[in-house]
């Protein structure tokens, strides 16, 4: 029975994967972090993978703040903090997040304003739907390790 | 039958796994050999031992950072890291530090990678550098940036694959 349970949850876990590489939510680089998990490292994705969140979160905040400002016209820090989202969503896998971040530092090269604020809008979009789904990968996975009797030191 | 994600990564480990029997493992042991400064391997006729890669991981990206030393640490491999060039100067300045391997992210606050590179080639630092940029870097950018002291240039993201062979020309050299 238990057994069962365990193949249903890691089908599940294939089908949900499967379908965020075919979207182009995910790419090659995901699998190269799930290698990387190993017994020394039993949490390693979902640490890194947290990480990402609190810092993109950072910037995704301070990009808002900064065009919102009606005086606003540092198009340089933009990009510095466009860069830092591009380096760590292509480092973890988050290939789409990655693409309209590119667009977005397009946006701010060209001192476009409304651009900027259609790239992040994009981006924010983007930057959830990825959580979301990671999420849920977490959650079946851990659903997964509780059908195994398998316990990881948090 | 489109192949799913869990035989995508069976496959690439095995890739990986031969790549790292080829770089950290000795089928038949040889003679004594004199030892040098880093990187070397002891041998005796009976008993093996490795030094472990030292390395220095420069990047002011958290996610980054980690992913690094997660990669170092799978080769066997230990790992400092710094938030940007101003860091890893600092961490050369008593002359006590010596690192076999240097990960060298280009952009940085405070002091850049380039700049970075520039002052520990000054500071007589051979460690290996290996510069990390990024694909919105131009021909002329990663120019520059090898012109500034690096032995080798990746994009990011960087992956065990990537870096094994540089790390087993080190290891050989």
């Amino acid at each position: 029975m238990l057994g069962l349970g365990v193949d249903r949850l890691q089908a599940d876990i294939n089908r949900l994967l499967t379908s965020l590489f075919h979207q182009g939510v995910l790419d090659e680089q995901f699998l190269q972090l799930q290698q990387l998990q190993d017994e020394t490292s039993p949490t390693f994705v979902y640490d890194v993978i947290n990480i990402y969140f609190d810092e993109s979160e950072k910037l995704l905040r301070s990009l808002r703040l900064l065009l919102m400002d009606r005086e606003f016209s540092d198009y340089k820090k933009i990009g510095l903090h466009l860069n830092q989202l591009v380096g760590s969503s292509s480092s973890i896998g988050a290939r789409r997040v990655r693409t309209v971040c590119v667009a977005f530092r397009s946006a701010s090269e060209l001192n476009n304003r409304p651009g900027c604020l259609r790239g992040l809008e994009v981006v924010e979009h983007e930057y959830h739907y990825l959580k979301n789904m990671m999420h849920e990968l977490f959650q079946l996975e851990q659903q997964r390790l509780l059908a195994a009797g398998v316990r990881y030191p948090m | 039958m489109q192949e799913d994600s869990y035989t995508l990564i069976t496959n690439t480990k095995k890739h990986t796994h031969a790549l790292e029997h080829l770089l950290f493992e000795e089928k038949k042991p040889k003679m004594a050999t004199t030892s040098t400064s880093t990187g070397d391997i002891k041998k005796t006729k009976s008993v093996e031992v490795k030094k472990k890669l030292n390395v220095l991981i420069v990047d002011d990206d958290t996610v980054i950072r980690k992913l690094h030393e997660n990669i170092i640490k799978s080769i066997g491999g230990i790992s400092q890291t710094a938030k940007n060039g101003e860091e890893a100067v600092n961490i050369h300045r008593d002359g006590n530090a010596s690192f076999d391997l240097i990960l060298m992210d280009k952009e940085m606050p405070e002091r850049d990678g380039l700049s970075a590179t520039k002052k520990l080639r000054e500071m007589k630092v051979t460690s290996m550098i290996i510069g990390v940029t990024t694909l919105a870097d131009n021909e002329e950018e990663r120019k520059a940036f090898m012109e500034a002291g690096l032995n080798h240039c990746l994009a990011k993201p960087l992956s065990k694959a990537k870096i094994l062979p540089l790390i087993n020309n080190l290891m050989d050299a």
